[in-house]
């Protein structure tokens, strides 16, 4: 027998970390939602008169070199920054929990034949790899939501191949099949939702990634082409007034840093609490 | 040797927080043990034997809170004992065997640097020859070729001897008292027997020992004083003879009849009068199963050999064996789960075996499962209702007819509708192999496969188990194949048994012709491998 008690728990509040996160969060959401809600200014109308405006009252973060709003086009921004890798992951996430889940059920060749491609992608780094992809499919936004989606297929194929080798060879599959279910059934019902258990958390994670992937294709003018605004490409405009006009580059960057510290900390927080609950 | 107490211990409680306060686990408990006395402790899992044991050497859980009017060990008065008068304790004069020997070795390191870890931590009268001395421990607890065995990791020896390493280590610094916590569970008989020896040589030579057992059959014979533990409570002690033979307390009583013995076939075991269980209705003619010179290797090891043998309706088959013996692969080989390499298996006069998977599936639900671990083989996210449903696809029963027929398995397994929301993780080991035999009898199956459903759980949750899983049988005249290691169990519930060694058949035929008459060597090893409650007839 254990000794082992569970300890008494209050039910108590999150950690400061995690509360502070999920409330940025909140707002980067309210942000890509309803930008005009959260501001009366126009992200692309230039104001050349207003230029370079150091942060004010009527101008929180400042002014750009065209007069425009930072505070609005970081707003506006986060919507291309975040749905970029959001819809990155997505592609990710859908391809590589079936190629994994593939693999992981037809073993022998296919698996062979899966495992090994998986591994040439996986074996370049991600960046170099949306890079190639993008130097062969030209700068956008829906190519660079390909090229960073492929380059992160493989930690989904993996984890889902190895989960379904295991959920395969589980008591209660094996009890499934007494029952006289058909194959389809019996991955539908039992294999596929241990299989992919992990994958929510994991997508998390691979967000911050992303954004960061993301902001950097994009200072590098490797996807949406100005004057949209998304933050690494904001970022890349402020760096020539760095000198005279640090708000311009500054604010995108700590708006990168902002989010996927707080993605993280809650894909942190998020992957504990789902390890804890398995063991 | 001094007659004063070695351990003495007045009004023992250990209390555990919980959400609706302390809990004791153990209350009231007097223990006194002089030098070369052996005492067991008997109970279910979660009577607070175990928590017992362990206060005595300091390493009850953290958060328990510790009483005593009394609590002397060797003189020494241990209420308030600091950690390092408790090492002086633990290993030098109490020597503790963990429950599970299979995960109680470091498994990176050899077990002669193990051994030498003990004897370093134990440092006795100039002993510096730590290899001697780990060859001398190795030899006392009967370990061949202990030369050679030095140096191999854990998972290279059998259970047997890493049950074996693991008393060496807990004898290292030559502890006047052995704790032995279940020493023998998931063990094989005929290991288990070598262990009991082992312990019996020790006691024989006047060594202290304090056994943990659900088990009264197993550590009866070892002790000269039995404490039979309820709740936390001790519901009754005293010498092992008295108590075996005449014991007092109902509950005492209880564990004793719930073992499986020559005497209890045909009765049940876990009612307190002898009450005959149902009478199977067998039917003679067509026989249901038959398996015919099955084989099956693994890569160039041969696990089943040319084994034969056939099931009547109704009847029940034993399958006895060891690990390894082959057992589950002819079960798995039955179950449609495994194809043999050669031979033939046929259910209801059809082929079964290399069958066309489309077709075999429409007749799988005639041939059910019970496996040895039903926690592993629930769907984890499933609710008992929908574990016990499932079963009912393949028959089409979907709807109001599938919630009827689920909540009258409930109720013929004895739990109630109030089981239908649970999940599987809240049932005790008990009620989850309830829930797994109503799942296995759902949809009306003609065979029934129960891979060693009991081995797991305790004595007298066992003996429930198996009379429940008799009055199924009966009532809705289903053939089982029963297979187990435990040839009590076997001998209680088998019409017929097959005894199985290295993958083939070494004696077949009538439980009691076999276990009375015995032809094969291998059988009277492990009918003498069967501990007897003194009192019985051998």
């Amino acid at each position: 027998m254990s000794l082992t008690l569970p300890l008494l728990r209050r039910r108590a509040w999150p950690p400061a970390g995690l509360l502070v996160s999920g409330i940025f969060l909140l707002l980067v959401l309210l942000a890509v939602l309803f930008p005009a809600l959260l501001s009366p200014y126009d992200p692309l109308m230039a104001d050349p008169v207003n230029a370079q405006l150091p942060p004010s009252a009527a101008h929180w973060l400042g002014t750009d070199q065209l007069g425009r709003d930072v505070l609005t086009r970081l707003i506006y921004g986060s919507r291309y920054s975040l749905l970029i890798s959001i819809a990155a992951m997505a592609l990710a996430v859908t391809v590589g929990s079936l190629l994994g889940l593939l693999a992981g059920l037809a073993r022998g060749a296919l698996d062979e034949f899966i495992s090994r491609a998986v591994d040439v992608v996986s074996a370049f780094p991600d960046l170099l790899l949306a890079l190639m992809l993008i130097a062969f499919t030209g700068p956008g936004t829906v190519n660079l939501i390909f090229a960073l989606g492929v380059a992160s297929i493989p930690r989904f194929a993996r984890v889902v191949r190895a989960q379904t080798f295991l959920v395969m060879s589980s008591g209660y599959v094996e009890q499934a099949r007494t029952f006289g279910l058909t194959r389809r059934v019996l991955v539908w019902r039992h294999v596929l939702p241990h299989a992919i258990a992990h994958v929510p958390v994991l997508a998390t994670l691979g967000l911050g990634t992303a954004i960061i992937g993301t902001a950097g294709l994009s200072f590098l003018g490797m996807g949406p082409q100005p004057p949209t605004a998304e933050w690494g490409l904001m970022l890349a405009e402020g760096r020539n007034y760095l000198r005279n006009a640090w708000w311009i580059g500054v604010w995108p960057g700590v708006a990168i840093t902002l989010t996927v510290v707080a993605v993280n900390t809650v894909g942190r927080h998020w992957q504990a609490r789902f390890e804890g609950k398995k063991a | 040797m001094s007659r004063e107490l070695f351990i003495d211990i007045r009004n023992l409680t250990v209390r555990f927080p919980s959400p609706q306060g302390l809990k004791a686990v153990v209350s009231g408990l007097n223990l006194q043990l002089q030098r070369g006395q052996s005492l067991a402790l008997v109970g279910e899992s979660g009577s607070g034997k175990t928590v017992t044991a362990r206060s005595l050497i300091g390493l009850q859980d953290e958060n328990a809170l510790l009483t005593a009017d009394r609590f002397m060990i060797d003189g020494r008065d241990m209420l308030q004992a600091s950690q390092r008068d408790w090492r002086a304790i633990r290993g030098k004069q109490i020597g503790y065997v963990l429950q599970d020997a299979l995960v109680s070795l470091d498994p990176l390191r050899r077990i002669g640097q193990q051994l030498g870890d003990a004897l370093r931590a134990n440092p006795r009268d100039g002993n510096t020859d730590l290899r001697q001395r780990s060859l001398q421990l190795l030899a006392s607890v009967g370990m061949p070729e202990a030369q050679r065995r030095l140096e191999l990791y854990p998972h290279q020896l059998s259970g047997g001897l890493r049950q074996r390493a693991l008393i060496a280590t807990a004898l290292a610094g030559r502890p006047e008292l052995l704790i032995a916590d279940e020493p023998t569970t998931a063990l094989d008989m005929t290991v288990q027997k070598q262990i009991l020896d082992l312990l019996q040589r020790r006691r024989d030579d006047g060594q202290a020992l304090l056994l943990i057992s659900h088990d009264l059959s197993v550590v009866g014979q070892l002790a000269d004083f039995v404490m039979v533990m309820k709740d936390g409570i001790v519901v009754e002690q005293g010498p092992a003879q008295r108590l075996l033979q005449a014991p007092e307390h109902p509950w005492t009583r209880q564990l004793l009849q719930a073992v499986p013995t020559p005497q209890t076939k045909g009765f049940r075991l876990s009612s307190p009068a002898p009450q005959p269980l149902p009478a199977k209705q067998i039917d003679a003619g067509e026989p249901l199963l038959q398996a015919l010179g099955l084989n099956k290797h693994y890569g160039a090891h041969q696990v089943v050999r040319d084994v034969s043998f056939r099931l009547a309706a109704g009847e029940t088959l034993g399958i006895v064996g060891e690990s390894g013996s082959g057992k589950t692969t002819v079960a798995r080989m039955v179950l449609g789960l495994t194809e043999p390499d050669s031979g033939l298996i046929q259910i209801e006069g059809q082929p079964w075996s290399r069958v066309a998977e489309n077709q075999r599936r429409l007749r799988r639900s005639r041939i059910q499962l019970i496996a040895q671990d039903p926690l592993s083989s629930f769907d984890p996210r499933y609710t008992v209702e929908k574990i016990i449903g499932e079963s009912l696809d393949a028959a089409g029963i979907f709807g109001a007819e599938r919630r009827q027929r689920v909540l009258q398995l409930l109720d013929e397994v004895r739990l109630g509708a109030s089981f239908l929301q649970r999940y599987p993780r809240e049932l005790s080991g008990g009620q989850r192999q309830r829930v797994a035999i109503a799942r296995a009898f759902a949809p009306n199956p003609a065979l029934l496969v129960a891979d060693e459903p009991v081995s797991a759980l305790d004595v007298s949750v066992q003996a429930q188990v198996l009379d429940l899983l008799a009055d199924m049988q009966a009532e809705h005249r289903t053939a089982l194949l029963f297979i187990s290691h435990d040839l009590g169990v076997i001998h209680h519930l088998a019409d017929r048994v097959l005894v199985m060694k290295d993958g083939a058949v070494v004696e077949s035929g009538d439980v009691g012709r076999v276990f009375t008459h015995p032809q094969h060597r291998w059988t009277q090893q492990l009918l003498d491998a069967l501990p007897v409650l003194p009192g019985q007839a051998a």
